[in-house]
């Protein structure tokens, strides 16, 4: 039995919090998540959930007190943005090294400096190599999905690593969508009881996390955990395969939208995603054989799939909303390019960025892209790889 | 040194105490020798040890454990021994 | 059934922290170690530690002299990683999925406590968590070789600020962190020293007795970083008590209490002329430095009496 609402894309993952009830949360606040760990502290002082809270004094404390409490055995979440993520940076590989479950929304937003609140993705860009997995939402109904599977993604006894989920600052967080909520007793079944692998907590048999490894041993260790993220494409299809028949919601490790009989291709992550498809449909309609791709499983990054997905494309555009802060192509556009590298027929790729620090991207962004990649399609010529839209000359 | 595919998730250790494993006696330059006779058995060796070299049986001490004893001497200098005489002496390791 | 403190039977007790660790010969840091699971033997005890020498020696590759839960984050956060094991016991506790009652113990240098980690633990110390923090204070960065901190003594000659021609060692005073720690208003905030064993045990039990956030700061001599032999760790933490250096006492719900009144002060130049790292105080030329470091201990011991006079039972009055 689903409840419809009208709510903003953190009260959303607010309430999947409160549905997945973790044990231990330490959370300090940033904008734009706060909202969402406010919501989230008004269930834990009405008693709805046995969450304990702990109100840290930075970011950095926030996720060293979630390592400790995941690895003292139990349910972790924290969320965080920007600036918090920026600061959270030397444990994030701490925690993925550790292997420890811990579950953090990340509210995409714009890197400092210059100080920005507003929607792009330089932040979890930025930590995309840190060891954990990466679900992007293209809006509220999205973050609560991601949010809710991604429980049993970072706890599943064959994966045991923490997971992010990321939707757009402002954008998502705080604009009110209708969604569909999913009943408290779905959920609970859904995600289970949290089993821990190898906690503190558990004194007659007592462990040592965080050993120094020299250079005798570090490759190995390395080599082992590199093994693990080989596992995870499979648990997520398998846990989306699930949440299908709870919610009838389907979800896979990317969307294709119109692309099987396209020629040329838009790809691009997040809210961006749905004012893109408006305009594909218009082209459709016009005749043009465009299409979509939005990534979902963005870390591990599935090269094989999507490059089978794009390559039969003419041309493809990557939109980043996050660009390296200097000297070289926006993220996804340098994974989407290695998914291609090494097919031997395969499409053009141009590069651009729109809607850096919350700058709007507008449906004419969008055509002027498929504009372009119409010219590109028919002449084979690439004018430029890189390019800032939607700037001011 | 093990392989890639006995690494525990996380690099746990899961044996407490393993270092046990490890034997520190080799850094020895210098040994302590217990004289029995001018010990008082005050067990300040047994608590002031840093590698917990000293046995003890029973609240008694025993002789060194010399698979772990570094030959740092504390033992030594704070020995109260019997009428000045110590019951522990350093002296030079000979391999 | 508490264990007495005494040698005998404690000598009987589980040794938590075991032999085969990479502590440098005559580290008096392993002797801490030992001295406060000792005094908390009759409890269950998880401890977290800062990267430091304590962390990487005790655990290092598949080897681990931890006989207890233990735990290694990064540098600055052992407190607020303990307080999120700490948290979770508690939350665990509510929902009846464990009834145990352990104690959580931080145990870090001065590095990962006065400096880098200051932050963590006074977030940590105010937000009331439940837990011990053990500072093993040896005055410098020792692991990444004898570094100035925030603890290290003025004059001290170290790799960052060494005794030069123009620059006498450290030039700042050291950071009074057990009196900042008091100023935070936790229940219990003690000094020790590890030749001073039976009042450093009994400030640990007396800590573990205690609900809420307490830190006991503990001298720790390092002979590698003080230029001093392997053997005099217990007989300089000893000096260091008898010359006021490490003036050993508690602040117990704001109330101070000096725990020892050295029989006879000694001059500091005692506990000076035995350490490498002040060798150039006894040049000459320097004799001004060395009163001005007396002058230092002097007030602070002066200052720490008067405060326990305050809180002394009124029987002046007549």
């Amino acid at each position: 039995m689903t409840k419809i609402v009208a709510v903003t894309g953190n009260e959303a993952v607010a309430n999947a919090f409160r549905q997945a009830e973790p044990d231990v949360c330490a959370a300090y606040p940033i904008t734009p998540q706060t909202e969402l760990m406010q919501r989230f502290a008004a269930f834990v002082s009405n008693g709805q959930v046995k969450t304990e809270l702990i109100l840290v004094e930075s970011e950095h404390s926030a996720l060293s007190a979630c390592v400790g409490a995941a690895a003292a055995g139990g349910r972790v979440a924290t969320a965080t943005s920007s600036q918090g993520l920026a600061l959270m940076w030397e444990i994030l590989f701490i925690a993925s090294g550790l292997r420890l479950p811990i579950i953090m929304p990340v509210v995409n937003r714009a890197l400092s400096a210059p100080i920005n609140i507003h929607c792009d993705h330089s932040d979890a860009m930025g930590a995309r190599d840190s060891g954990w997995i990466q679900l992007w939402s293209e809006n509220a109904q999205e973050a609560y999905d991601n949010t809710i599977q991604a429980f049993r993604i970072a706890e599943h006894m064959d994966i045991r690593l923490p997971v992010m989920v990321c939707y757009d600052g402002f954008i998502i967080s705080h604009s009110i969508e209708r969604i569909e909520y999913l009943n408290d007793e779905v959920v609970k079944k859904f995600i289970g009881e949290y089993k821990p692998l190898y906690p503190l907590l558990d004194i007659d048999h007592p462990k040592s996390y965080g050993p120094l490894v020299l250079t005798d041993l570090y490759m190995e260790v390395r080599k082992a955990h590199s093994e693990v993220y080989k596992k995870v494409p499979d648990v997520v299809l398998s846990i989306a395969k699930d949440f299908e028949k709870i919610s009838g919601r389907k979800y896979e490790l990317f969307e294709s939208y119109r692309l099987d009989d396209a020629e040329i291709g838009i790809v691009i992550l997040n809210s961006a995603a749905g004012t893109t498809k408006d305009v594909i449909d218009e082209y459709r309609d016009k005749g043009v054989k465009v299409g979509l791709l939005k990534p979902r499983l963005f870390r591990p990054f599935p090269y094989e799939q999507i490059g089978n997905a794009l390559k039969h494309l003419k041309a493809v555009c990557v939109l980043d909303r996050a660009d390296a802060f200097g000297g070289s192509f926006g993220p996804l556009y340098l994974d989407i390019a290695t998914s291609l590298c090494n097919h031997s027929k395969r499409p053009l790729v141009i590069n651009r960025i729109y809607g850096l620090g919350g700058r709007d991207y507008m449906p004419e962004h969008a055509a002027e892209v498929i504009d372009e990649l119409i010219q590109i399609a028919d002449t084979g010529k690439i004018k430029s790889f890189k390019e800032y839209i939607g700037v001011r000359e | 040194m093990i392989g890639w595919k006995q690494i525990p998730p996380g690099m746990v250790i899961l044996e407490p105490g393993s270092a046990l494993k490890f034997k520190t006696g080799s850094w020895r330059a210098y040994k302590p020798r217990w004289i029995e006779e001018n010990c008082i058995q005050c067990l300040n060796c047994w608590l002031y040890c840093p590698d917990n070299a000293v046995k003890v049986q029973d609240g008694k001490r025993q002789d060194f454990d010399f698979d772990y004893c570094k030959g740092c001497g504390i033992c030594a200098l704070e020995c109260p021994g019997k009428k000045g005489n110590k019951a522990i002496v350093m002296e030079e390791e000979v391999k | 059934m508490t264990t007495p403190l005494n040698l005998k039977e404690l000598s009987k007790k589980e040794l938590r922290f075991t032999s085969g660790h990479r502590l440098c010969a005559g580290c008096a840091a392993p002797t801490v170690v030992k001295m406060v699971l000792l005094a908390a033997c009759d409890y269950p005890v998880i401890a977290a530690s800062a990267t430091g020498c304590l962390e990487v020696s005790s655990c290092i590759s598949t080897y681990t002299a931890w006989k207890t839960p233990w735990i290694h984050n990064a540098f600055e956060n052992a407190a607020a990683t303990l307080s999120g094991v700490e948290t979770m016991y508690r939350a665990l506790k509510k929902q009846g999925k464990i009834d145990k009652d352990i104690k959580f113990i931080a145990i870090s240098g001065d590095g990962g406590t006065y400096d880098i980690g200051f932050q963590s633990l006074s977030g940590a110390m105010e937000r009331w968590h439940n837990m011990l923090y053990v500072c093993y204070d040896n005055e410098a960065y020792m692991n990444t070789g004898i570094q100035r901190s925030g603890a290290t003594p003025t004059f001290a000659d170290t790799t960052t600020c060494p005794a030069g021609a123009v620059i006498p060692g450290k030039p700042q005073q050291r950071k009074d962190l057990t009196k900042i720690m008091a100023a935070h208003g936790i229940p219990y905030v003690a000094q020790a020293s590890p030749s001073h064993w039976p009042d450093l045990m009994k400030k640990v039990r007396k800590a573990l007795e205690i609900e809420g956030p307490k830190f006991i700061n503990v001298f720790t001599p390092c002979n590698r970083g003080w230029r001093t032999r392997t053997d005099d760790a217990i007989l300089l933490s000893r000096l260091a008590v008898e010359t006021c250096f490490w003036p050993l006492y508690e602040v117990e719900n704001g109330v101070t209490k000096v725990t020892f009144k050295p029989r006879e002060k000694k001059p500091v130049t005692e506990f000076l002329k035995a350490q490498g790292r002040f060798r150039h105080l006894f040049e000459p030329g320097k004799e001004k430095l060395v009163e001005q470091l007396q002058q230092m201990i002097d007030n602070n011991w002066e200052k720490l009496l008067k405060e326990e006079e305050m809180f002394a039972p009124k029987e002046k009055t007549k």
